[in-house]
């Protein structure tokens, strides 16, 4: 965690050294924090859950001697966590790459790496916390960083309406977090997520606290019917930072889960949460891809997609909580929704993240986003046009990419809960498949438009960005068992399981 | 302070958090939006300290302390974070609102739009 943070800071003194060694230095530095990630992800899966307390003198004592009660901030990294902690950090790798190249020429790069850093340090600190204040910190954070990268480019007007648009959400969205923290302090007395666990009861206060930050976190991650800024803020974002944007907004999903299953996990005795859930879900969904379809600018486009995919995860986890309380249900197909939803979390942003890069790669070499203005250009840019063929191909479901395995267990699953909920899903496949063939057929094919005949493929270091997600999108969508197996299914045990994440921290307190 | 009720700061706070609220859904200058922002923070911030009051309590410094319970300290700490990050969000939505204005000449909403759709 320090890494992301000393880079942050070092990085404009570095610049100072002139432009080659400021990229050379991000990449070491991140490099180094990838290694780090993944011999956490490692640790977590073979020993169990990680717990790091702040200001103790052993790292693992999460009891202060002599307290009953957990008093400090504390890193607690589970299976879930570290699920979404991979996500990040792949993402941002893909992202730096590409943005090696992109950046040139434009002032402020340090700044644009700092920022870049510090998104990820807020995204990583808010998939690692156990305690809810920190939640609250790294949120602001991550939310302050994303909307300054967002508005970057700030000699386009619009780039600046959608910085803005995220900085209020967000400010918002953080705020109703914060008053719903106090009312949880004002019951318990404890901060620290395990320990809230351990003494919730479920008061109508607690109920207005659920409220509270589902309605927030529902905010911050562009559910229907808060997702206003999404489109406008995904648009304008310079290309390596939509992904993280993003993946910010699927960080927060995290953060809803944690706080409905690990927090209020065994005590929500009505599917009421659930199908709110489930609604939020097929709402985005519906009208995500409805508003995508006939979009001109291919970024929005993008956008509203986002949106409805974030419906699908929304709809997994939905119904594996409207389930949880039900053990028979829960074994036959809650737990196979809950793969599915979250297994779609890590596919989606990675082939959102590679769509985003070719569009932007569009971008790049012609300056428009308008697709009545393309044609023809995939003859000019091969690689381009493979890879929106591969992200267009895996965001509608089909195999052998990873859309399909994350879809068809969606699919499965809740069809057994309610089979109108599956066509709905299946619907809105199709509708994106059409407006993604659409784009595709307008931009890529056809003949040539006069004024981009000498448009050249763009440079190397965006397709290596940009294949490093396309490798992964293909490796995931060939091995779906494997890939279920080592970390989608730990980071569902480690949700419906909130036990063991108490047990953890709490240490022999019964 | 007998004639104050106990749960005046809690009224104080809802009343901050809701016509923030209506502030920033129903204002369109932007600049407006801003100050509910800040309105809003300003009603989580106190709803904050209020929460950790004790009846007949003092500050909670251990010098010279007089005899008797101590006001909760941790949410004083809380509010500290929370003031300093929504200085620097505000700080933030501020330039941006200058960027805009220097774009479009305005700080309506409704006309300072270019993202349709």
């Amino acid at each position: 965690m320090a890494l992301p943070l000393f880079a942050a800071f070092t990085i404009p003194l570095i610049n100072r050294a002139g432009e080659k060694t400021r990229n050379i230095f991000s990449l070491v530095i991140f490099g180094l924090i990838s290694f780090l990630v993944a011999i956490l992800a490692v640790n977590v899966h073979s020993v169990g859950i990680r717990v790091y307390t702040f200001g103790a003198t052993a790292a693992q004592m999460a009891l202060p001697q002599g307290y009953m009660v957990p008093v400090r901030i504390m890193f607690e990294v589970d299976a879930m966590s570290m699920f979404m902690g991979i996500i990040v950090t792949t993402v941002t790798l893909a992202a730096l790459i590409y943005s090696l190249h992109f950046m040139k020429g434009r002032t402020g790069q340090a700044r644009f790496y700092s920022l870049m850093m510090l998104l990820y340090a807020g995204m990583m600190g808010l998939a690692f916390t156990g305690d809810m204040f920190n939640l609250f910190v790294f949120l602001e954070i991550a939310s302050i960083a994303g909307a300054a990268l967002a508005a970057y480019r700030t000699n386009m007007a619009d780039a600046i309406e959608g910085g803005f648009k995220y900085i209020v959400i967000s400010a918002v969205s953080a705020l109703l977090v914060l008053f719903a923290i106090g009312i949880l302090y004002a019951q318990y007395d404890v901060l620290s997520i395990a320990a809230l666990a351990h003494f919730m009861q479920y008061t109508p206060l607690d109920m207005i606290a659920l409220g509270l930050l589902v309605g927030a976190l529902v905010m911050k991650l562009a559910g229907v019917p808060l997702h206003m800024w999404a489109p406008d803020t995904y648009t304008v974002a310079p290309a390596g930072t939509t992904p993280m944007i993003l993946a910010a907004s699927y960080i927060s999903m995290y953060a809803l889960y944690r706080v409905t299953f690990t927090m209020y996990g065994g005590l929500i005795n009505t599917t009421a949460i659930g199908w709110v859930v489930i609604i939020i879900g097929v709402l985005s969904m519906f009208v995500g891809v409805m508003m995508a379809v006939h979009q001109t600018d291919i970024k929005r486009m993008m956008a509203y997609h986002a949106i409805s995919q974030g419906g699908y995860m929304l709809l997994g986890v939905g119904v594996c909580l409207a389930v949880i309380t039900d053990p028979v249900a829960l074994a036959s197909y809650g737990r196979d929704a809950m793969n599915g939803g979250i297994f779609h979390i890590i596919n989606h942003v990675f082939y959102k993240a590679l769509l985003f890069m070719t569009a932007e790669a569009i971008f790049f070499r012609i300056g428009t986003r308008d697709t009545n203005k393309m044609g023809g250009l995939a003859r000019n840019m091969k690689w381009t046009a493979g890879f929106y063929i591969i992200g267009a191909l895996a965001i509608s479901g089909i195999p052998p990419f990873n859309g399909f395995a994350s879809k068809l267990l969606i699919y499965e699953s809740v069809l057994k809960f309610s089979p109108v909920l599956s066509v709905i899903a299946m619907f809105v496949s199709l509708v994106t498949l059409a407006s993604f063939a659409k784009v595709f057929y307008s931009a890529f094919t056809g003949p040539p438009m006069p004024a981009y005949k000498e448009i050249k493929e763009v440079p190397k270091s965006m397709i290596i960005g940009m294949s490093i997600l396309a490798v992964l999108i293909i490796f995931f969508g060939l091995f779906p068992g494997l890939i279920v197996n080592t970390i989608v299914a730990p980071a569902t045990n480690a949700l419906i399981n909130h036990a063991s994440y108490i047990n953890a921290v709490m240490g022999a307190v019964p | 302070m007998e004639s104050i009720p106990l749960n005046f700061p809690f009224l104080a706070s809802a009343l901050l958090v809701g016509v923030a609220f209506y502030i920033i859904l129903f204002k369109r200058n932007l600049i407006k939006l801003i100050m509910g922002i800040a309105m809003l923070s300003s009603g989580v911030n106190l709803f904050i300290v209020a929460l950790g009051y004790r009846a007949g309590g003092n500050a909670p410094i251990y010098t010279d302390v007089p005899p008797g319970p101590m006001v909760l300290s941790v949410p004083q700490a809380l509010t500290l974070t929370s003031i300093v990050i929504n200085v620097a969000v505000l700080a933030l939505m501020l330039t941006m609102v200058v960027h805009i204005y220097r774009h479009t000449g305005d700080i309506d909403s409704e006309k300072s739009r270019k993202l349709k759709g």
